[in-house]
């Protein structure tokens, strides 16, 4: 084929002009305002220089607070979701009646939107959690919402009940990859399901769980819908993750170039979870 | 041998009562979405004394139900199949042409991925206000910017796989790039045009940011940004809640129902890339 460079730009275009217009420039622009005292949509901006980083980074407790919030909540959703996602993928694996719908129970809360989880959950915890504690007179299950570390552990069940099923898919996929003989070969040897789960199968799925492990962790760094409609923050603020609080610092306090920075400051953050990520990966295969 | 079949006994009960466990949130709404807002503060856990579907009428008109879904519809078809040509387009180009701007190009889409959603959002609504662009084909715009750098990736991956004497055969019957595109590349993408198509499908759908921040005329409002405004409206209507999210979460589930093995597959292809 005559490989023309009109043609080449012929099929590329299409793809960049919405790329450049909706991601790059505004990215671009973004880092801009991050140093100007922007205040609402369509006002004028002034050059500031470091200022709105310097206030954040120095006296900014409510970002402090969602970062640390964020960062907790995202450890102990790695390590809830993924340990789950495992051992569903396990059961799910095994020949078993009706496993087909045990999946699909298992997966269908990842196909509902952020949003409706939210709602979906805020009707449980407050009406159905209500009701369980009348049921067996268990006090701690009323309000289950307006405490501060119950509203936390609320959060992560829904992400849990999200994302484990999600997980598991990706760990059946990784169990079905590893060769029936091995397993079988272990078992003439007389190897215990436990060994065998400890010796063959974990090993070999080294690979997924690094995958799974830094799915959920950008899955629950950038939590925003989830977070929106089950607390919004509440109470009084201690359930606030970096997303909303860029959201709410831009829009309910019109400081658009501080809410900016704070989005720049969150770039860089997961620039370098993600060069972590690469590192890891790369790393793993060489052993491999 | 006894002692396996305990196991295997053990397990399948597990198995059935975790799903139950895990269903039980929607078997409490769906409960729940009969009952008079009475009812349902008296007990939320007691079976309906009568069936009606009161609450269904009055939610649905609530949420303008055909409407907003209507434009969910209408938003993630178009913005779907326009990311399938668009980005499968580039992504066949960038393959066959191996100079230094085609790589670095690619490179370019897909280090994009990291950059997060906030970082872009207001200069984001700026620049399309200006470009009055906070409408539906706007969106759709702002959709394929977005899904882009996803879908070529894995399109990208998929064509380097397919052998370029393909295109030399044709080329020399004396095919113009597009119809080697359209009549030869086109046909053989449709395993991964499937995956490409499910994985947008479902964010696409769900996005609820995105036209939160820029619809803001009632008519061209989608389903997850109508649910938000209804609840924040009808915030301890609990009748009319349950009901309406069961019907905004329905679609979903059938859609689940019919592309089953697409969708797990789909899962998996997305998360190894």
């Amino acid at each position: 084929m005559k490989k023309s460079k009109l043609t080449f730009w012929l099929f590329v275009l299409p793809l960049l002009i919405p790329f450049l217009m909706v991601v790059i420039w505004p990215a671009v622009n973004g880092i801009y305002y991050s140093l100007t005292d922007w205040n609402g949509i369509g006002k004028d901006a002034n050059f500031i220089g470091l200022s709105n980083y310097v206030k954040i980074l120095t006296s900014d407790a409510g970002f402090f607070s969602a970062f640390r919030f964020t960062a907790i909540f995202s450890a102990v959703c790695i390590v809830i979701i993924n340990l789950m996602g495992f051992c569903l993928a396990l059961l799910v694996t095994q020949k078993l009646k009706g496993v087909t719908f045990m999946r699909g129970a298992f997966f269908v809360p990842n196909l509902i939107g952020g949003v409706l989880l939210g709602f979906i959950w805020q009707f449980i915890f407050i009406q159905g959690f209500e009701a369980i504690g009348k049921l067996t007179g268990i006090s701690g299950f009323s309000g289950w919402l307006s405490d501060t570390k119950t509203a936390s552990i609320g959060l992560v069940i829904v992400v849990v009940w999200q994302l484990s099923g999600y997980m598991m898919l990706i760990y059946v996929a990784q169990l079905q990859s590893i060769p029936q003989s091995l397993t079988e070969a272990a078992q003439i040897d007389g190897a215990s399901a436990l060994r065998r789960l400890m010796s063959i199968t974990l090993p070999l799925m080294r690979p997924a769980f690094t995958i799974g492990i830094f799915l959920t962790l950008s899955h629950t760094f950038k939590l925003y819908d989830q977070n929106l409609t089950l607390t919004d923050g509440d109470p009084y603020g201690s359930t606030e993750m970096l997303a909303l609080n860029i959201y709410n610092t831009a829009f309910d306090f019109d400081r658009f170039g501080e809410a900016q920075a704070k989005a720049v400051i969150f770039l860089i953050i997961v620039v370098i979870i993600s060069s972590i990520q690469l590192y890891f990966g790369k790393k793993k295969e060489v052993e491999m | 041998m006894n002692k396996s079949k305990i196991v295997h006994i053990l397990l399948f009960v597990l198995g059935c009562a975790l799903s139950l466990f895990y269903l039980s949130p929607m078997f409490i709404l769906v409960n729940n979405s009969f009952k008079s807002l009475k009812e349902i503060y008296l007990n939320v856990l007691a079976l309906p004394s009568k069936m009606g579907f009161v609450n269904y009428t009055t939610a649905l008109e609530k949420l303008n139900y055909t409407e907003s879904f209507m434009n969910s519809l209408a938003i993630t078809v178009a913005a779907v199949i326009l990311l399938i040509v668009i980005s499968s387009m580039a992504a066949w180009v960038m393959v066959r042409y191996k100079t230094k701007t085609s790589t670095m190009l690619f490179m370019f889409f897909t280090s994009a991925l990291l950059i997060p959603f906030q970082c872009v959002m207001l200069p984001l609504v700026r620049f399309m206000d200006k470009l009055s662009f906070m409408n539906r084909p706007g969106l759709v715009f702002m959709y394929i910017g977005f899904g882009g750098s996803m879908s070529l990736l894995l399109f990208h991956g998929f064509i380097k796989n397919i052998p370029e004497e393909l295109d030399e055969a044709a080329s020399i019957d004396g095919a113009r790039p597009f119809q080697i595109y359209s009549m030869i590349i086109l046909p053989l993408l449709k395993p991964i045009a499937v995956t490409v198509a499910i994985l947008n499908t479902m964010w696409i759908w769900n996005d609820f940011l995105l036209p939160s921040l820029m619809i803001n005329k009632p008519g061209w409002q989608t389903l997850p940004l109508k649910t938000y405004l209804f609840f924040g409206q009808f915030s301890k209507r609990w009748d009319l809640a349950t009901a309406g999210l069961i019907m905004v979460i329905l679609p979903v589930i059938i859609f689940y129902l019919i592309c089953q093995k697409h969708i797990v597959k789909s899962i998996t292809d997305g998360a190894i890339k």
